[in-house]
């Protein structure tokens, strides 16, 4: 199954500010380079970009999570 | 001592040096932690530790209830707040006196009014202390701004009322850049903040950062002299001193008195900083905002006058008076403090948290080393990335240059990415040999020298 990974350690979010929408919701299809979610490290915040194409059939992370590097933070399926 | 067990709502190294300031006046150490701390310097130095929550600090060092509920357990009888968290939240020190428990600062009372810019502005200028010329509280209509800019002149900041760190700041140069800025500073400020508001100040174009020290009981106020700070990054400091670089002895009275004045003004008790802009082409000081709190920068105060702040502070908390009168605060030689911060300058400041596999100390004659590392600690991503605090002090500014130069050379983290290679480079620039700079001097600098940070 393809996954989508945390590129960094720090603290995962799905929306890009608390009073928005969130980036993707399960069953939204990707495309590479669609942002998914941002991760704060050190009270910096960077974008979690998709590396393939799919669709969303799981977030294993909730909103304002901890995560580490290289952790899956999304289930796709085809 | 008038405190037995201090609990320390804090962490990273201020929280050692806490740590440290306690044990010296024999009071017991409860240092709370999230669970990404629990194996944090701190909480194994400290007599005591408990898990407060999860490593977000919103619901950690910023859990109110946990951290008054872990002060009720421990049989703590007084709170210190560092800075940052809590620090400067009048409505946490209101609750920790509700407790029953001491804060370790001033009471909400005095945290809320300095505070509030508005407010803050306005005691200053009921002591006589100078401010930039500006806005006396928020602005919400356009014409009244627009004519208050015409009067103080350009360049102009506009400010969101609701922003804060820097955040939502608009230099404008004229007119005609105020009437495009300033209404989408207003939308932007709405947008990020949910409040329109917006403040208008007087932009200096060449300033420096100055900032006094002081010290109150309640009652007497003494001060410390000042602390320089102009080298900045995205408004965040990385290189301080004291006493600074170039002012003149009749500014340095002139703009200690002023602080102390205003902190007599509000009966301050505590450890405070009186931020000022100083323009050194015309002499002009004027008043930004006092920090209710221990500083971080507050190491090279300590190296030029000999007291020990942190315990100071402590010492006031706990009902003593001031020990020092203001004739026995001497200032000896010049201190400089770098902060070596786990970002990697090479690469835009990224931050590089990671795990300490080797590290070499930096030490010998007037070197001090405040830090939370130790080998084999991984560092998490979860807070601010300032690691240590390398601090020298010397005869002069110039040896004191010297000398730091030499403790870099000393320090060591292996693969660590820090901001070591950028101080490296600072010590070998004639602008910084030199004193020759201002808060965006360091901005402009880093356009042009990044491949020598690698």
């Amino acid at each position: 199954m393809k996954q989508i990974l945390s590129p960094l350690p720090g603290t995962f979010y799905r929306k890009p500010a608390p009073d928005q929408p969130v980036y993707k919701s399960e069953g939204d299809s990707v495309a590479p380079g669609d942002v998914i979610g941002l991760v704060e490290v050190m009270k910096s915040f960077h974008e979690v970009k998709s590396e393939t194409e799919g669709k969303v059939k799981a977030f294993l992370v909730e909103n304002e999570g901890p995560v580490t590097a290289g952790q899956p933070l999304v289930d796709l399926e085809d | 001592m008038g405190i037995r067990t201090l609990l320390i709502a804090n962490r990273g190294e201020i929280a050692v040096r806490i740590i440290r300031a306690a044990r010296e006046l024999g009071i017991r150490t409860v240092q709370v932690h999230s669970d990404a701390d629990t194996d944090s310097l701190a909480v194994h130095m400290a007599d005591e530790a408990v898990n407060i929550g999860p490593a977000q600090a919103a619901k950690s060092y910023l859990n109110a209830t946990a951290i008054l509920e872990a002060a009720a357990k421990t049989g703590a009888d007084a709170v210190h707040p560092g800075y940052g968290f809590f620090a400067e939240n009048a409505a946490f020190a209101d609750a920790v006196a509700k407790a029953d428990l001491i804060f370790v600062g001033p009471d909400g009372d005095t945290i809320r009014l300095m505070g509030d810019k508005a407010a803050a502005r306005a005691a200053a200028a009921a002591a006589g202390v100078p401010t930039v010329p500006g806005s006396d509280g928020r602005l919400d209509d356009l014409v009244a701004a627009r004519r208050l800019v015409e009067e103080i002149g350009f360049p102009v900041m506009i400010k969101a009322a609701a922003g804060g760190g820097g955040r939502g700041i608009r230099v404008v140069a004229d007119i005609a850049e105020f009437d495009r800025m300033a209404p989408q500073a207003q939308a932007e400020a709405k947008a990020a903040f949910g409040d329109g508001g917006i403040y208008i100040e007087k932009f200096v174009e060449k300033a420096r950062h100055i900032e006094v020290q002081v010290l109150g009981d309640g009652k007497d106020v003494i001060h410390c002299y000042e602390r320089e700070c102009s080298l900045q990054r995205r408004r965040q400091k990385v290189w301080e001193e004291a006493p600074s670089a170039t002012l003149p002895q009749n500014v340095r009275e002139k703009l200690c008195a002023a602080a102390v004045k205003l902190a007599s003004a509000v009966n301050y008790r505590g450890a405070g900083t009186i931020e000022f802009l100083y323009d050194d082409e015309t002499g002009d000081f004027s008043f930004i905002e006092m920090n209710t709190r221990i500083q971080v920068e507050h190491p090279v105060t300590e190296m030029i006058t000999g007291i020990d702040l942190v315990r100071e502070m402590i010492r006031v908390a706990a009902g003593e008076p001031l020990r020092l009168s203001q004739d026995e605060v001497r200032l000896q030689g010049h201190a400089i403090e770098v902060r070596i911060n786990a970002e990697d300058p090479s690469k835009d400041f990224m931050p590089f948290p990671g795990v300490v596999e080797t590290l070499t100390v930096p030490g010998g004659p007037g070197v001090r080393f405040d830090s939370m590392l130790y080998s084999g600690y991984a560092i998490p991503p979860f807070y601010d990335s300032l690691l240590a605090k390398l601090i020298v002090h010397d005869e002069t500014r110039e040896a004191a240059i010297e000398r730091l130069r030499r403790a870099l050379m000393e320090f060591d983290v292996g693969d660590l990415k820090t901001t070591k290679p950028l101080f490296t480079a600072l010590v070998r620039d004639e602008n910084v040999r030199t004193g020759a700079f201002h808060t965006r001097w360091l901005e402009q600098w880093l356009d042009t020298n990044t491949s020598r940070l690698a």
